[in-house]
């Protein structure tokens, strides 16, 4: 390579990596101000919102002096944005305050119940992609038949399903019926002793461990409700893969693939599904963060030990601290799933960088 | 205006390039409309649900055969679907499931009609003026509608159903809340393109205020896109609302709201299966007849994102 040749190719080069460092951190600026944003509406909602705060914990039957004890000991007697800026520190340090419920400090709970969410989203999105996306590229390879038309109707009914509903029918089905899957929870009781979780994902950590047995339960129990969510991303991968697909395939280049003799294997496969990958990756990022929200109502039916659940739980006694902790948690997880998959974007597909 | 009578000559009429009036204009644009949405047979099929269901809502009281709220505790606890007199059974109270079913359709509509008249104009006003006057006022609204939008809508709407307390009303306001940023979103990428249009300009110059032009002649052409994107949405609000009834945070008991009838008939699902079966049918039927309706309005509506 010739020395003009490589200057001409380095000064474009830098100027990216520029734009990029540019571009990252007008990101990191958004999501910046989002999260501010999204921490003032759990402010508004648990301090503003209800008429009093202090009778919300105390209920409306306590003596006047302890009212006034307690609202000082909270600091709600101090302005609004005093109260923001101390709930905000707390935040950011970790702080969510106490479960009024469990007695324990809320980080401390959804620590302990958020690996159990995580496995159950994650195996979810990979049961939604792995039969999502090849049934998205059928239906955009033979648009309009009826293969066509039963994807479309399968996305459909996934968009309109109750999953609540769906996972007590499927409960009576699978576990009650044919007795194929375990209920409820995570691991069954026998096991709950022998068994000590490392990282909290207990697929991996049955397996590294050697314990089969303990696999196999794991497995019975996560299988269902996975499934269930993997059901509600599916109808989304699906629809999103085949409008990816449809784009690319009216492109020229798959013309000039197929005129060079290509397989239409490998012009489907390789070359047009290769270049929908990228948006593909941002999809799939989505409707994993879309999971963790559905895994609210999945987890209350069948009683999976993940911050839906003690979410749920915590509504019924009105824990509000717990409550908003998850939402924050939840939010936070949207919001840096959202950032990720933004930059992922940008990374992986070199025709948006120069926008 | 001379209306041909034979079939033929009307067609021809309505599809007419030079119409003569502006009727006519707008019938043949219709019945474009009308034949591209009626090709698309699920989309009828769309429409025809929800026609029934406003027919039912309706007339509930005509057609229930039993007292929604009050049962037979006697003689008619759990009866299975077929039972003398009860089509679809009887709950745990002795309630006709079929009667409670036909109320609770008016508390689905309600909700449903409720969130779309507060959060489709909260989002045509954001995201016209956002789009329209740029600017720190455009930074600033899109800001607030992204913060809206990096909640996960089911968690935000149960976070302020803990705070303002169970029942109907704030559920209402709860998903409303979390409904709008979309419409904003979309009100504002429409308004975009038309703001530098030479409509625009013209009305401009004749000295229409910018408050004129945003409601007379930039809100009209964002309603197509904004139609579509409430009614695929319908589907999404009634299984929040119906979330937010199994878990106890929506309309409360007697009220024969779905979600809530699901949430009841979970203690006997095992034995008495059509206590919980029977509503979620009905919420599954009325979501996919407004999802298939917003997906023949969209290939009808807006040619752009058809067969997408």
């Amino acid at each position: 390579m010739s020395i003009v040749e490589t200057r001409q190719e380095v000064r474009p080069r830098k100027g990216r990596a520029l734009s990029f460092a540019k571009a990252l951190g007008r990101f990191l600026f958004a999501a910046a101000t989002t999260y501010l944003g999204l921490l003032a509406v759990t402010f508004f909602i648990g301090r503003v919102v209800p008429i009093d705060p202090v009778l919300a914990i105390l209920g409306d039957r306590a003596p006047s002096h302890v009212v006034e004890r307690v609202r000082r000991e909270m600091g709600f007697d101090l302005p609004l944005y005093e109260q923001f800026y101390i709930y905000l520190k707390g935040i950011l340090s970790g702080d969510f305050g106490t479960s009024v419920l469990t007695t324990n400090p809320v980080m401390v709970d959804i620590r302990r119940v958020f690996p159990a969410t995580l496995e159950l989203a994650t195996v979810g999105t990979i049961i939604g992609s792995v039969i999502g996306v090849p049934l998205g590229v059928l239906a955009a390879v033979r648009r309009g038949s009826i293969a066509d038309q039963i994807v479309r109707v399968i996305g459909l009914v996934g968009y309109s399903v109750p999953i609540f509903w769906l996972a007590l029918i499927s409960l009576v089905i699978f576990y009650a019926q044919l007795r194929w899957v375990a209920f409820p929870g995570r691991i069954d009781i026998v096991y709950e002793y022998s068994f000590t979780p490392v990282t909290g994902f207990y697929l991996l950590d049955s397996a590294w461990q050697g314990q089969w047995d303990v696999f196999y339960d794991v497995f019975r129990h996560i299988i269902l409700p996975a499934s269930l969510l993997g059901y509600f991303s599916l109808a989304y991968i699906s629809r999103m893969t085949r409008s990816f697909m449809l784009n690319e395939l009216s492109q020229e280049y798959v013309v000039a693939a197929r005129a060079k003799g290509l397989s239409e294997t490998r012009v489907i496969w390789g070359h047009a599904l290769r270049n929908a990958a990228v948006p593909l990756v941002t999809v799939i990022a989505l409707s994993y963060a879309g999971l963790l929200e559905g895994s609210v109502l999945t987890e209350t039916v069948f009683s999976w030990p993940g911050i839906g659940l003690y979410i749920t739980n915590s509504l019924q006694s009105a824990d509000m601290n717990a409550v908003l902790g998850g939402t924050i948690v939840i939010g936070t997880v949207f919001v840096g799933i959202n950032l990720i998959s933004d930059l992922l974007y940008r990374i992986l597909d070199p025709r948006t960088r120069n926008r | 205006m001379m209306v041909p009578t034979t079939p033929i000559s009307r067609r021809e009429w309505l599809l007419s390039d030079r119409p003569q009036s502006r009727m006519q204009a707008r019938l043949g644009r219709a019945y474009v409309t009308w034949r591209q949405f009626t090709a698309n047979r699920l989309a009828v099929v769309g429409l025809l649900i929800i026609v029934a269901l406003l027919l039912i809502a309706a007339f509930a009281n005509l057609i229930a055969t039993h007292n929604p709220v009050v049962g037979d505790l006697m003689n008619a606890r759990l009866l299975p679907p077929g039972s003398a007199g009860y089509l679809l059974g009887t709950d745990d109270q002795g309630r006709d499931i079929f009667s409670r079913l036909l109320y609770g359709s008016r508390l689905t509509l309600l909700v449903v009609v409720l969130v779309a008249i507060i959060s489709a104009p909260v989002g045509l006003i954001v995201g016209t003026v956002s789009g329209y006057a740029g600017g720190w006022v455009d930074a600033t609204l899109m800001r607030i509608t992204d913060i809206f939008l990096a909640f996960p809508k089911l968690v935000l709407a149960l976070a302020f159903v803990a705070a303002l307390g169970p029942g109907i009303q704030n559920a209402i306001i709860a998903i409303a809340i979390t409904s709008w940023p979309p419409y904003a979103r979309i009100a504002r990428a429409e308004t975009l393109t038309v703001r530098r249009s030479d409509y625009i300009s013209a009305v401009k110059l004749m000295g229409a205020s910018p408050l004129r032009i945003i409601v007379r002649h930039v809100m009209p052409l964002c309603m197509s896109s904004l139609i579509v994107r409430v009614t695929l949405d319908m589907a999404g609000i009634i299984l929040t609302a119906a979330g937010l009834g199994f878990l106890g945070l929506g309309a409360q008991p007697p009220l024969p709201e779905w979600g809530a009838m699901i949430a009841s008939g979970r203690r006997f699902i095992l034995d008495q299966w059509w206590v919980a079966a029977m509503p979620g049918i009905a919420i599954l039927v009325v979501s996919l007849g407004f999802n298939f309706l917003g997906d023949g309005l969209r290939d009808a509506l807006d040619p752009k994102e058809a067969g997408q």
